[in-house]
């Protein structure tokens, strides 16, 4: 015998259009021959979708999330704190959550093999940082304001300054890989990129915002970056489930 | 609650190898667990080459079906299982992934789902992450319900080949056999 039983779980909303990239975006090249061309087929949300790794303080070593303090010297650059929150589009924060960043260095080279462009690599930094939101849903990141690097997609072709920042939230559905910029950079015009995103709106909200209450005196300058998951609500699905004996 | 507008994504770019793999990583339970296996494959673009500069990340149920999460009504799991794996993919477009087989787990409207992975991969060139799963040859996945929406034809590039230490599981992005993606 079943007896049906009632499962509640969180369903996460659609983004409003226009807030992600397409995936094939023909002036970024290298998603010629990179994005499917098929279909995407809809994936109901089910428990392996709205549940997700929570990865806690095991990750995380002692100077993650100040990337000038990981070497013996002090990194070139100007020093900048960015700071901010991880909410959910209700406006929850999404506590204890894993942050991850990479960026370049102050003259916008990267420490990987494959970035050979001629700037100098600095000893001092490597580019790499990790941390933890805490109860409000806020993290905080030192480092140096990653400078702008030239790449091949077209002519004379140069990405903004920005950081990578990859984070899970709560749920498999609301994992994100994104890239903060810095205001009125005058490379935002030409780069694809950060152009790739339809909504104009919606890109602005890949800058971030000078403020001058975190910048610290003698010190670093201070920069806001919120980043905005898929909000949730409840929905029901039912589940027949064998009757105890 | 306040309704905030979501953050866009962007691509991890060509050097996304300098931040993200960890050294355990691919190892969603230590080497040397009783009954853990290997799911191996290669990332390929729409001309068939491989793709040097992606990452696979894993998501899944532990042996018994569970979650170690508080969204499961059925109660959070119990244990050691981290259910998550993250590997790179090498100069030669591979990626390994060492892990134990995820128990069946219900879906919805009294189905059960046969024992899969949730899937992302990310890139270069990918501006956002795609979505796939993984289902097992050797397992009964007749009566799975996602699969069932599948085209008939397509459902195969979801399905793991056995091989002599666990899994074979490629990706094909673009173009002959692409690989079927979800939209979550």
């Amino acid at each position: 015998m079943a007896t049906p039983t009632e499962f509640r779980l969180p369903r996460y909303g659609q983004e409003p259009e226009g807030t992600h990239p397409p995936l094939g975006f023909p002036g970024y090249r290298s998603t010629a021959l990179r994005h499917p061309k098929q279909d995407l087929v809809l994936l109901p949300q089910m428990l392996t979708e709205v549940t997700g790794p929570l990865l806690g303080p095991g990750r995380l070593g002692e100077h993650d999330n100040d990337l000038t303090k990981q070497h013996e010297g002090e990194p070139q650059g100007q020093r900048i704190i960015v700071t901010g929150r991880l909410l959910d589009g209700d406006g929850r924060p999404v506590r204890d959550s894993l942050i991850e960043i990479w960026q370049a260095n102050a003259g916008g080279r990267y420490r990987h093999t494959g970035d050979r462009w001629p700037s100098p690599l600095d000893p001092n930094f490597t580019g790499v940082g990790r941390t933890l939101t805490d109860s409000d849903g806020r993290y905080t990141f030192t480092t140096i304001k990653p400078g702008a690097y030239p790449w091949k997609n077209h002519d004379n072709a140069w990405r903004p300054a920005h950081i990578h920042f990859s984070v899970f939230g709560s749920a498999f559905t609301q994992r994100l890989v994104t890239q903060m910029y810095f205001p009125d950079d005058p490379l935002f015009y030409q780069d694809p990129i950060f152009n790739s995103i339809p909504d104009e709106k919606a890109r602005q909200r890949m800058v971030s915002r000078y403020d001058h209450e975190i910048t610290q005196a003698e010190w670093a300058l201070g920069f806001q970056f919120d980043i905005v998951l898929r909000g949730r609500d409840a929905s029901v699905f039912e589940e027949e489930e064998d009757e105890d004996e | 609650m306040t309704e905030l507008l979501p953050t866009p994504s962007q691509t991890v770019g060509p050097y996304l190898s300098i931040g993200l793999p960890w050294p355990d990583g691919p190892h969603v339970v230590p080497e040397g667990t009783p009954g853990a296996f290997w799911i191996r494959g290669t990332v390929r673009d729409g001309n068939g080459d491989p793709v040097p500069d992606a990452m696979i990340e894993t998501w899944q149920a532990d042996p018994d079906g569970g979650f170690r999460h508080p969204d499961d009504p059925r109660g959070e799991a119990s244990g050691e299982f981290r259910g998550f794996g993250r590997c790179p993919t090498e100069a030669d477009g591979t990626y390994g992934i060492l892990t134990l087989l995820p128990g069946p787990v219900p879906g919805e409207h009294g189905t059960t789902q046969a024992r899969h992975i949730d899937v992302s991969v990310f890139a270069r060139g990918l501006l956002n992450r795609v979505v796939t799963r993984i289902y097992f040859e050797d397992q009964d996945n007749s009566a799975d319900p996602v699969l069932a929406t599948v085209p008939e034809e397509r459902r195969g590039t979801l399905i793991a080949a056995k091989t002599e230490d666990g899994y074979r599981f490629d990706v094909r992005l673009q173009g002959d056999g692409e690989t079927v993606f979800f939209a979550v």
